[in-house]
């Protein structure tokens, strides 16, 4: 298939950037749409011209890096996929499609549509981690008894591939729904008792530092989520940070 | 910084703090509404302006009322500062925007919806509140026999002196008279101009919009949200915003009929 494409072109964090538009032909129902970006930069590079940069690692959607925001969606249509896992049979010949990057002051733009996500790891080093002995009398995580319900939700949270979808969609860019996915699965399990009350704290406290909005309760980021982290740790953060507030001194 | 001014500055707590003011306000809207049924009563006022006279001098009201002015004027202050810090995240717009929208169109727009709420209950206060309270009131004498509890039409008594609500036993006619500020004519003025009755109407809407999406979030914020009881709050939300605002609309649309 034959498509027209509307990319963000900028050259650095603090260039000027735009919207530039390219054709690409004999694009294959079977590709990735990275892929498909791949042909196009293979194409670029040919000619001279400055390849799109874009961000990506394992195209299987578990690294969460291949960031863009696709006909003004996170990851583009489809729910509960990385654009990784994006295919072309999803678009029809002729058709135009907008690639933009994640736009959010947290996430400042390096590069075309590659942006800066390192506040997530800062959120994640405030709190988003277990004490556990490492000095040769590890216990084994199996040993420790943890009701099935709880192990499932845990587990469910911990999917959350840190990819920051939730923030590109929120309307105020609040970035919740990731630190709550990262609260919650030590919330439910013993291993993360030790240092629960402070972890609420700090790492809503970076979070609030790092310039991400509040949130209002619209939903769109699980929306986005390819993940589909569910609202309720949203809810289960809030209980915890207000439950750490009453019981801090 | 204390634990307490760190949660009121954290963006969890400012949503808690929206949650609890909005939370407390949907409790007076429905005693509000409570109040103003009896604007429908066929009593020429006499309840509801006995009613208005207890509100506004019965000092356990007062500080309620009070209350209820700071818990408004925290929630609106507080969602306008939010609205527009939230807005200030995102420099750079996008280009195109078409997530799937997950949720009712209410949820994005609770700033709109609540300066349209703002800009009617400004209206409101000075229209029949800072009138009641400062402005020129006529007052209006009722005499209710004792016996039958028939109301006698009212008297017009504005201008004879009289500076609060009275209530005596006229002991010889087996009467019971009772002198009060009659905003209820003031209501029934208001309400039979057509244009105050769509403004009033139209509020109500955006208030049931506000609510559409408020009442279940504020749940949410509290950390409220179980498989088993989302259903039942995402259902009390709706029928409350359906119903609070179509009663409080239908008092100026029936008074507007009813006293042509
Ligand atoms: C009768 C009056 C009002 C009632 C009953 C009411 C009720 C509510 C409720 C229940 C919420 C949801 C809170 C939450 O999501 O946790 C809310 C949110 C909100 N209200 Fe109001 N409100 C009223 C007036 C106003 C006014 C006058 C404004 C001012 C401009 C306003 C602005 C907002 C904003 C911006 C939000 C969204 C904040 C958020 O989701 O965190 N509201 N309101
Ligand atoms: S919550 Fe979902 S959208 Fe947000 S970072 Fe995690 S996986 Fe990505
Ligand atoms: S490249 Fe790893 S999730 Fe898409």
């Amino acid at each position: 298939m034959k498509l027209t494409l509307k990319i963000w072109r900028q050259k650095n964090k603090n260039a000027h950037g735009e919207m530039k538009t390219y054709q690409v032909d004999h694009i294959s129902d079977d590709m990735s749409f990275l892929e498909m970006i791949d042909v196009l930069n293979e194409e670029l590079v040919e000619k001279n011209d400055d390849p799109v940069a874009f961000d990506h690692d394992c195209r299987e959607g578990i690294c969460g890096m291949c960031s863009m925001v696709i006909n003004g969606q996170p990851h583009g249509p489809g729910k509960g996929i990385t654009t990784c896992q994006l295919h072309m049979r999803e678009f029809n010949d002729g058709d135009t499609i907008y690639i933009e990057p994640f736009r959010a002051d947290a996430f400042p733009i390096i590069k075309d549509l590659v942006v800066d996500r390192s506040a997530f790891d800062r959120i994640q080093q405030a709190g988003g981690f277990i004490s556990v002995n490492t000095s040769g009398n590890t216990i084994d995580a199996n040993a420790i008894p943890v009701p099935k319900e709880n192990a499932d939700t845990a587990f469910d949270s911990a999917t959350c591939i840190g990819c920051g979808a939730c923030v590109a969609a929120c309307k105020n860019s609040s970035a919740i729904l990731f630190v709550s996915a990262k609260v919650s699965q030590f919330a439910l399990l013993p291993q993360g008792e030790l240092e629960r009350k402070e972890r609420a704290l700090k790492m809503v406290e970076q979070m609030d530092k790092e310039g991400f909005g509040s949130c209002t309760n619209i939903g769109d980021c699980a929306a986005e989520c390819p993940k589909e982290i569910s609202l309720e740790n949203i809810a289960r953060l809030n209980r915890e940070y207000i439950s750490a507030t009453i019981k801090s001194k | 910084m204390s634990s307490i001014s760190i949660f009121l500055n954290s963006s969890v707590g400012k949503k808690v703090l929206m949650s609890l003011t909005g939370l407390f306000l949907m409790l007076f809207l429905v005693i509000h509404l409570l109040g103003n049924l009896q604007l429908l009563k066929h009593d020429d006022g006499y309840a509801f302006n006995t009613y208005a006279a207890f509100m506004t001098t019965n000092p356990l009201i007062k500080i309620v009322s009070w209350g209820t002015y700071f818990i408004i004027i925290i929630h609106a202050i507080r969602g306008i500062s939010l609205e527009r810090a939230n807005r200030s995240n995102r420099t750079n717009k996008y280009v195109i925007s078409n997530y799937h929208r997950s949720t009712h169109w209410t949820a994005r727009k609770m700033g709109l919806l609540g300066a349209i709420i703002l800009l009617f209950i400004v209206f409101h206060m000075s229209d029949f509140w800072w009138k009641y309270k400062f402005g020129e009131t006529p007052w209006t004498k009722y005499t209710v026999e004792l016996t039958t509890g028939n109301i006698s039409s009212p008297e017009d008594v504005t201008g004879q002196g009289i500076t609060k609500f009275t209530k005596y036993t006229d002991a010889a006619n087996a009467s019971e008279i009772v002198i009060a500020k009659d905003l209820y004519k003031k209501v029934v003025e208001t309400f039979s101009n057509i244009f105050f009755v769509l403004f009033y109407a139209v509020s109500m809407l955006a208030i049931a919009f506000h609510l559409w999406h408020g009442f279940a979030s504020s749940f949410q914020s509290l950390g409220i949200n179980h498989k088993k009881y989302n259903p039942l709050i995402k259902g009390l939300g709706k029928a409350f915003s359906i119903i609070i605002p179509i009663l409080f609309a239908l008092i100026p649309i029936i008074m507007f009929f009813t006293h042509q």
